[in-house]
C-alpha cells in the first residue's frame, strides 16, 4: 500500500429540494488499498458516490483525481477519470448478453462481437471470474449478474472501482469469492470503494474505513486499529443495546399447521419438498436459509398465492376454533382469516406497496373493501398512515408523498407497518429489516415481540443469524426447498444452523457432479 | 390464374409500401422508448407537404418538368414536414417529459388537420370541379420504372413469359417501393449489428442504465423519433403521389397509420419483418375486391382482418413469453436523471 490518493473529495455538499445528503464531505481514497464506507440507511453513501460516478452533480465542493482538479458531470467523464462503479441496482438491460451490456456505451471504432468476448474471458481470468460472454442477462443469477457488471467496469480500463453493497443479494461462498476478487485488485494497484451495512465484512476486506452520518464525513479509521463497537458507535452517534428481548412464549396452540407440501417451478425443479411444520400462536418461528432456498415459495404457498403440487395447509381459527385448510381457499380469503404476509423482496417495492402512490393510498390498498358507502373512506387511512409515520420513525415530508420517493429503509417501514396494523394472527414477515439501519431494525424487532405477546403466530424469514438466534423461539432451517432441522433459538449454536444450512447444498454439489 | 396472382401481389405491394414507411419509422421510433402514437399524424404532414412542394414546383416550371427536381422538391418538402412534427412531439416528450400517448394522439389529430386545412387551401387555389388536387407530371416522374425491366419482359417463349411474370409482379414499380425496402433493410442493420443499434435498443430498453454507460439518452431519443418520422413521413408522399397518382383528397390516406402501428407489433419490433407483414396487411387490405360479392356490410369486415392478425400475433408472442420479442421494456415511458 502507498500514499498516494487516487480521489479526494473537498467540501463536497449534494442538497435535493431541502433535503442535505451530503454535507463538507472531505475525504480520500489511495491508490492500491480497499476503503470501506460505512454508514446507517440515507447516511449519503450512495448520494456521494453517485456523484463520482457521473450520476448527480456536487453543488459544492471539488473532485481531485491524481491530484488534479476534476469535473465529473455525465458518467461519460467519470470513465474518463477512469472511475466505475457497481451499482447496488444493476444497471444492465436484460435482453442483451453479457458481452453486449460490458461493451455498451463504449466507443473504440469497430464494433466486433468476437473481440468482445475475447477481451472478456482474458479479464476473467486474469481475476479469476466465470462467465460466459454470450449469455443474457435474465437468464443469470444475481450473483453472474455482478460479475458482469465488475467486469464492465474493469473492460473500460476502471483504476477506481467503486461497489455499492456489493454482497446485500450474494451467499456467504459468493462473497468470499467476490472479495478474493476485490483482493486481487489491490494488488494490481487500484482504489477500490467498497459500500456495506455488514461490519464483519467491513472488518475482513478494507484496510481503513470511512464512516458517513447524516450526509456528514465523521471519521476515516484504520481497520487494524478499530473495532466493531467503535464502528458501530461511530456510526450511529450513540451506543444501541445489542440485546433483543424475548419474552418466554404465553399459552401457545398450534395455529397453522403445514403439512407435506410439494411445489414444483415450471422448469421442474423442486422448489419445496415435502415440507412439514407447525406454528403455534405466542411465538416467533424463524426461517434462516440461504436466500432462495424456498422462503419465499413457502410463505406464498401459506398466503395462497402459490400452486402447491401436493401436501395440506391448515389453520385454526382463533375465534372460533374451527379448522380450516387453507388450500381451498384464495387470497383474500386467506387474508381476512387473519394470515398476513409481508415479504420485502430485493428490490425492496416490488411487492405490495405501488411506487407512484401516497403512503395513504397503499394503506387503503388493504382497507378499500371495507365500509358501505360507494365513496372511499380516506380517513381512517390516513390517521392508520399518520400512526405508523409516528411510531415507525418513517422520514417523509407528509403521508401525501408517494412511496417512490422515500428512501428504502422507509419504504419498509411503511410495508410492515401496514401488515401489523390489520391485527393478524398468523404474521409472516420476510427480510423485514433488509438493507435498514440498527435503529430501525430494533423497531421492526419490538413491533413483532409485540404481535407475540399479543398472542400472534410471527413467522420470520431472516438472513441475519445473529438476529434469527436472539429473536425467535424456534428456528428452522430451510435448504434447497426442505426443511433441514428445526433448533430451539435458545440453546442453539450459530455453527448448528450453519451446519443444517450448507447441508442439503452438499449433497446438491454432489448431484451437480454426477450430472 | 398467374396473373391473377400477378396483378394481387402487385397491388399489396403497392398498397403495403406505405405501411412499411410508417412501420419501419415507428420501430425505429419505439426502439428508443418512445411510443409516438403522431404516426398517423406525421404520415399526413409528410403527404401534405410534399403536395406542397410538388404543387409549386409544377406550376413554376410549367411544361418543362426537371425530373430531378420533380422528384427532390416534394421528397425534401415531405422531409421537412415530418421533421418539423417529429420535433413537436420530441420537445413534448422529451423535453418537458409530457405524457407520450396524448401527446401523440393530439399530434395525429394534428396532424390529419394539418393536411385537410392546407389540401382545402390548395383545391380552393385551382379552383378545382372536383375536391382533389393532381399532380400528374410530377406522379409519373415518381412512377418511372427501371428501363430495363419492360424491354426484358418481351419475349414471346414460355422463358419469356416467367420472366414477363417475375418483372410485373416485383419489378414494376417506382422507386419509392425500393426505397421502403432498403430503408427497412438497412434499419434492421443497423439496429441488430451496429453499435448505433446497441445503444439504440439500450436506450429504449433500460434508459437508467444506458445513461450511466455514458450514452446520451436525450440526443438517441430526439435522433430516433426524428428518423423515424421523416421515414414515415415518407409513407404520406408515397401514398399520394405514387399510390394514388398525384391526386390529393383529403382524409384520402385513411386510417393507414393506424394499421403501420399495428404493424409494429406484428412485426414484433424488426423492420425486416415488417417488409413482409407490410405486403400481407397490404394484401388483407385489399382483399375484399377480389371476393366476389362482398358487400358493402362485409367490406368493413374484411378490411378488419390486418387488426385481427395483430391481436393473433399479440396472443401468440405473449403465450410464448419469449422475452425478445417483448416491446421495449420502457417503451412510453419519460426518463428522468436525478430520481431517486
Amino acid at each position: 500500500m502507498n500514499n498516494v490518493a487516487a480521489v479526494e473529495l473537498v467540501n463536497v455538499t449534494k442538497t435535493f429540494g431541502s433535503v442535505v445528503a451530503n454535507k463538507n464531505v472531505n475525504m480520500d481514497v489511495r491508490k492500491g488499498e480497499i476503503l470501506a464506507i460505512l454508514g446507517e440507511n440515507g447516511s449519503g453513501k450512495t448520494t456521494l458516490m453517485n456523484m463520482l460516478s457521473g450520476i448527480y452533480h456536487p453543488d459544492e465542493g471539488q473532485i481531485y483525481i491524481d491530484g488534479k482538479e476534476a469535473v465529473i458531470s455525465s458518467p461519460k467523464d467519470a470513465f474518463a477519470y477512469k472511475i466505475g462503479m457497481i451499482h447496488q441496482h444493476f444497471k444492465l438491460v436484460d435482453v442483451f448478453t453479457a458481452a453486449e451490456n460490458i461493451v455498451l456505451g463504449i466507443d473504440d471504432g469497430k464494433f466486433d462481437p468476437k473481440g468482445i468476448s475475447k477481451k472478456v474471458e482474458e479479464i476473467s481470468a486474469r481475476y479469476g471470474f466465470e462467465i460466459d460472454p454470450t449469455k443474457k442477462i435474465y437468464e443469470m443469477a444475481v450473483s453472474e449478474k455482478q460479475t458482469v457488471e465488475i467486469v464492465k467496469v474493469l473492460y473500460r480500463g476502471a483504476d477506481i472501482l467503486i461497489l455499492d453493497e456489493p454482497t446485500a443479494v450474494l451467499t456467504p461462498q459468493e462473497t468470499r469469492k467476490l472479495f478474493a476478487v476485490l483482493r486481487q485488485m489491490r494488488e494490481d494497484g487500484k482504489a477500490v470503494i467498497i459500500i456495506t451495512h455488514k461490519l464483519h465484512e467491513v472488518l475482513s476486506i478494507s484496510d481503513r474505513v470511512a464512516i458517513l452520518r447524516k450526509g456528514e464525513h465523521i471519521a476515516t479509521v484504520n481497520t487494524a486499529e478499530t473495532d466493531e463497537t467503535e464502528l458501530t458507535e461511530l456510526m450511529v452517534g450513540q451506543k444501541v443495546a445489542l440485546n433483543i428481548e424475548r419474552d418466554e412464549p404465553q399459552g401457545s396452540v398450534d395455529r397453522l399447521t403445514v403439512s407435506h407440501v410439494n411445489c414444483v417451478s415450471r422448469e421442474g425443479v423442486k422448489l419445496l419438498d415435502d415440507v412439514s411444520f407447525t406454528a403455534k400462536s405466542g411465538e416467533i418461528l424463524g426461517i434462516a436459509g440461504i436466500a432462495g432456498s424456498g422462503q419465499r415459495e413457502l410463505l406464498e404457498a401459506i398466503a395462497g398465492l402459490q400452486h402447491l403440487d401436493g401436501g395440506e395447509i391448515t389453520y385454526v381459527n382463533p375465534k372460533n376454533g374451527e379448522v380450516v385448510n387453507l388450500r381451498d381457499k384464495n387470497p383474500k380469503q386467506i387474508k381476512e382469516l387473519g394470515v398476513r404476509l409481508s415479504f420485502v423482496p430485493e428490490d425492496r417495492l416490488g411487492m405490495g406497496l405501488v411506487g407512484n402512490m401516497d403512503i395513504t393510498d397503499n394503506m387503503m390498498l388493504r382497507s378499500y373493501r371495507r365500509g358501505k358507502s360507494m365513496f372511499l373512506d380516506r380517513k381512517r387511512p390516513k390517521n392508520l398512515a399518520d400512526e405508523i409515520i409516528k411510531s415507525l420513525q418513517v422520514v417523509t415530508p407528509g403521508t401525501s408523498t408517494p412511496v417512490r420517493r422515500l428512501s428504502g429503509g422507509n419504504v419498509q417501514k411503511v410495508l410492515v407497518g401496514r401488515e401489523i396494523s390489520s391485527a393478524p394472527s398468523v404474521l409472516m414477515v420476510a427480510y423485514p429489516v433488509r438493507g435498514l439501519d440498527i435503529n430501525s431494525s430494533y423497531t421492526i424487532y419490538n413491533l413483532l415481540n409485540t404481535q407475540k405477546r399479543n398472542g400472534v403466530a410471527v413467522i420470520f424469514v431472516g438472513e441475519d443469524l445473529d438476529v434469527l438466534m436472539e429473536l425467535c423461539d424456534r428456528i428452522m432451517v430451510i435448504g434447497s426447498g426442505r426443511i433441514t432441522g428445526t433448533v430451539d433459538g435458545r440453546s442453539c449454536t450459530k455453527e448448528e444452523i450453519g451446519y443444517l444450512m450448507t447441508k442439503t447444498e452438499k449433497a446438491e454439489n454432489e448431484e451437480g457432479g454426477k450430472g | 390464374m398467374f396473373e391473377f396472382l400477378s396483378q394481387f401481389i402487385q397491388r399489396s405491394i403497392l398498397q403495403g409500401t406505405a405501411l412499411l414507411f410508417g412501420s419501419t419509422g415507428e420501430i425505429i421510433t419505439e426502439k428508443s422508448g418512445n411510443l409516438n402514437l403522431g404516426i398517423p399524424g406525421i404520415m399526413y404532414m409528410g403527404g401534405i407537404c410534399g403536395v406542397i412542394g410538388g404543387f409549386f414546383y409544377q406550376n413554376a416550371a410549367g411544361r418543362s418538368i426537371n425530373p430531378v427536381l420533380a422528384i427532390l422538391i416534394p421528397l425534401l418538402a415531405s422531409l421537412l414536414g415530418s421533421l418539423a412534427a417529429s420535433l413537436i412531439y420530441s420537445f413534448l416528450t422529451i423535453t418537458l417529459k409530457a405524457n407520450q400517448n396524448v401527446t401523440g394522439l393530439a399530434l395525429t389529430t394534428f396532424g390529419v388537420g394539418f393536411g385537410n386545412f392546407f389540401g382545402g387551401s390548395l383545391i380552393k387555389l385551382v379552383d378545382s370541379d372536383v375536391p382533389s388536387i393532381a399532380l400528374t407530371k410530377i406522379a409519373k416522374v415518381y412512377k418511372t420504372t427501371l428501363p430495363f425491366a419492360e424491354k426484358l419482359a418481351d419475349s414471346e417463349n414460355i422463358f419469356g413469359k416467367i420472366l414477363y411474370w417475375f418483372c410485373q409482379t416485383f419489378l414494376s414499380y417506382g422507386f419509392m417501393v425500393y426505397l421502403a425496402v432498403i430503408i427497412a433493410l438497412v434499419a434492421a442493420m443497423v439496429l441488430k449489428k451496429t453499435r448505433v443499434g446497441l445503444h439504440l435498443r439500450a436506450v429504449g430498453e433500460n434508459p437508467a442504465t444506458a445513461d450511466a454507460a455514458g450514452i446520451n439518452v436525450t440526443a438517441y431519443k430526439y435522433f430516433a423519433t426524428c428518423i423515424g418520422g421523416m421515414i414515415a413521413g415518407l409513407g404520406g408522399l408515397y401514398y399520394v403521389i405514387d399510390y394514388a397518382n398525384g391526386v390529393w383528397s383529403n382524409n384520402g390516406f385513411g386510417d393507414r397509420g393506424w394499421l403501420a402501428i399495428a404493424l409494429v407489433i406484428f412485426a414484433v419490433w424488426k423492420p425486416n419483418l415488417a417488409i413482409l407483414g407490410s405486403y400481407l396487411f397490404g394484401g388483407l387490405y385489399i382483399l375484399f375486391n377480389y371476393i366476389d360479392g362482398a358487400s358493402m356490410q362485409v367490406i368493413p369486415l374484411l378490411k378488419m382482418l390486418p387488426y385481427v392478425v395483430t391481436i393473433i400475433v399479440l396472443i401468440v408472442v405473449s403465450m410464448r413469453k419469449k422475452k425478445e420479442n417483448q416491446p421495449p421494456a420502457s417503451l412510453g415511458l419519460s426518463y428522468f436523471r436525478e430520481e431517486r
